[in-house]
């Protein structure tokens, strides 16, 4: 699509024409959280129910081989999507729920395994991940003995690889980093990282759930072992998530949820898996979600990533540069536009994060405020939360005039 | 403009000028409460002697209804019986859990009557409770001290 129009692309999104309290429009500054959904999207899961419905993988009727295809296509979708192959895709109901099953399938894997870990073994982080991408590693590491090492961050909010060999080193088994912080926008050099985690034998594990909704992400070309992302931060609905892995490792992988659809033969005491991806899908799958999910990232590509990832830097170029010129507002995160994403975190100096999202929701500005699920980056900075707005691709230049208005306001309003 | 029927004037006094914010002893119970869902945290000293609050003190982080509403909480309950101290609590909580249909009883709640605009902002009755709740708790630790 070369001439990109917000607008045009605002008549996609029924919910910008909802008028909010007070009679004001919607500026949706929150896509970190959640992004708003498209019509098309809407509709794929509306067809699927009314056309296709039928538990996937059972049956011999029309309508079950008909959910089948549709299902098995929008996995193609997503391989496609990040450059993987159909068959290493696993739809899960989260990003959450991806890294937790890989934790748990490490976690009961037997020696020899090249999941297994044990005492001494290193699992590597860092100080920016969200919580999502943090505690299933601390359950794992008390689970087995393994010690939790992690990267420190910078000032600007810039991950801290001076001491890089030291921190992948013999002992480290897993690397687990979010390609693009949630709170402070960084995205980190995963190509270096991965290379490096790859020369000790460890295996890497990416976060992608701030990545794929706004950048080109290809696993091949980051060359990493496995990633997740939510489908409901990229256009897709609520209820499904991704888990990539590379083949080989999804081979030896152990599934974690058991049950239907997931087996190849059972007795009454044993079981045998079917092969991937389904040996990971345990129930009936969130089918309509991932057709949901498919049509989303249809969306995206007839947009093109790279005029988003265009827009999302217009934009956060514009907002970094209007923020700066604040008093009184200091942006938590790197102040230059390379390697950044499309969200900005701040303070405002005498306000707390909650009266800042307060007043503007009065003005009918949406942005997130808190910890956004990074605690422990808070606890790095000092500071109890943030307030954060983040940019998609049917954000415009007005809105951040709006925002920037708003924190005006607020600054009047609480006399700092 | 609706943001004045959240922000009171007494609140926004109480955020810039809290009282008894500042921990001292003695003290009969400690507790440190969080609200999870956004990171603000206090901690609040009780003292509580013959069944009468003799002095609360506490120190957090937190948003202005969070921190005005700990402040007047504390106004109000030292030098109360911890009965009495319960009903304006229960009052306090009620009003809270109103959704903007009761005014409260400025007779029990004085000064805390102010905050009976959070009741409309779901996500803000949290805020108004925390200190509120440290308060039950170090009060009921006190007591089963005894």
């Amino acid at each position: 699509m070369n001439n990109f129009s917000v607008a045009k692309i605002r008549e996609d999104f029924p919910i910008f024409n909802k008028v909010m309290r007070g009679g004001n429009k919607l500026v949706y500054l929150d896509s970190g959280a959640t992004s708003q959904k498209p019509l098309s999207v809407l509709d794929a899961e509306r067809d699927f129910y009314l056309n296709h419905n039928a538990a996937v993988h059972r049956g011999s009727h029309q309508l079950a081989e008909e959910a089948s295809e549709a299902y098995e296509k929008a996995r193609e979708v997503v391989a496609n999507f990040i450059g993987a192959k159909s068959d290493e895709v696993i739809f899960t109901k989260s990003a959450t729920e991806s890294l937790n099953a890989l934790a748990y399938s490490f976690g009961n894997s037997k020696e020899g395994s090249p999941f297994y870990l044990q005492a001494g073994d290193e699992i590597l982080l860092s100080e920016m991940e969200h919580h999502a991408n943090l505690i299933p590693w601390q359950e794992l590491a008390k689970r087995t003995g393994a010690k939790l090492t992690w990267f420190n961050i910078d000032e600007q909010g810039r991950l801290d690889l001076s001491n890089i060999d030291e921190l992948i080193n013999s002992r480290t088994k897993l690397v687990c980093l979010t390609h693009q912080s949630n709170v402070l926008g960084t995205i980190n050099p995963i190509v270096e990282i991965a290379a490096k985690t790859h020369k000790v034998g460890a295996l890497f594990i990416l976060d992608a759930c701030q990545s794929v909704p706004h950048l080109s992400v290809s696993v091949k070309d980051l060359d990493i072992d496995f990633l997740a992302f939510s489908g409901h931060k990229a256009l897709g609905p609520t209820g499904i998530g991704i888990l990539w892995g590379k083949a080989g490792l999804l081979d030896e992988m152990e599934p974690f949820l058991f049950g239907g659809s997931m087996i190849e033969s059972v007795t009454m005491t044993d079981a045998t898996w079917a092969p991937v991806p389904r040996k990971f899908e345990a129930g009936v799958p969130n089918m309509a979600q991932a057709v949901g999910l498919a049509a989303a990232f249809k969306y995206l590509e007839n947009v093109g990533m790279d005029v988003i990832a265009n827009h999302d830097r217009e934009l956060t170029q514009y907002a970094l540069s209007e923020f700066e010129k604040l008093s009184g507002v200091t942006i938590i995160g790197p102040k230059d536009i390379s390697n950044r994403g499309a969200v900005i975190s701040f303070t405002i100096d005498g306000i707390h994060p909650h009266d800042v999202g307060q007043v503007l929701d009065q003005y009918g500005i949406a942005v997130r405020t808190g910890h956004h699920c990074a605690w422990p980056l808070m606890k790095k900075f000092g500071i109890a939360g943030t307030t954060r707005a983040s940019f998609y691709l049917y954000n415009d230049i007005s809105e951040i005039d709006q925002l920037v208005q708003g924190v005006k306001d607020a600054q009047k309003y609480f006399k700092v | 403009m609706e943001l004045d029927s959240l922000y009171q004037q007494v609140i926004l006094d109480h955020y810039k000028n809290p009282t008894n914010k500042s921990l001292r002893a003695p003290f009969t119970a400690q507790v440190h409460h969080v609200n999870p869902s956004c990171g603000d945290e206090i901690t609040l000293n009780v003292l509580v002697k013959n069944g009468v609050v003799e002095d609360i003190s506490w120190d957090g982080v937190g948003c202005s209804i969070s921190q005005a509403s700990t402040s007047i909480m504390s106004e109000l309950v030292i030098g109360k019986s911890v009965s009495d101290a319960f009903k304006v609590l229960e009052e306090f909580t009620e009003l809270m859990q109103s959704k903007g249909q009761s005014k409260g009883d400025e007779e029990v709640l004085e000064d805390a009557i102010a905050f009976a605009g959070v009741s409309k902002f779901p996500a803000r009755i949290k805020c108004a409770l925390l200190g509120w709740m440290a308060f039950k708790d170090a009060a009921a630790q006190s007591i089963a001290k005894n």
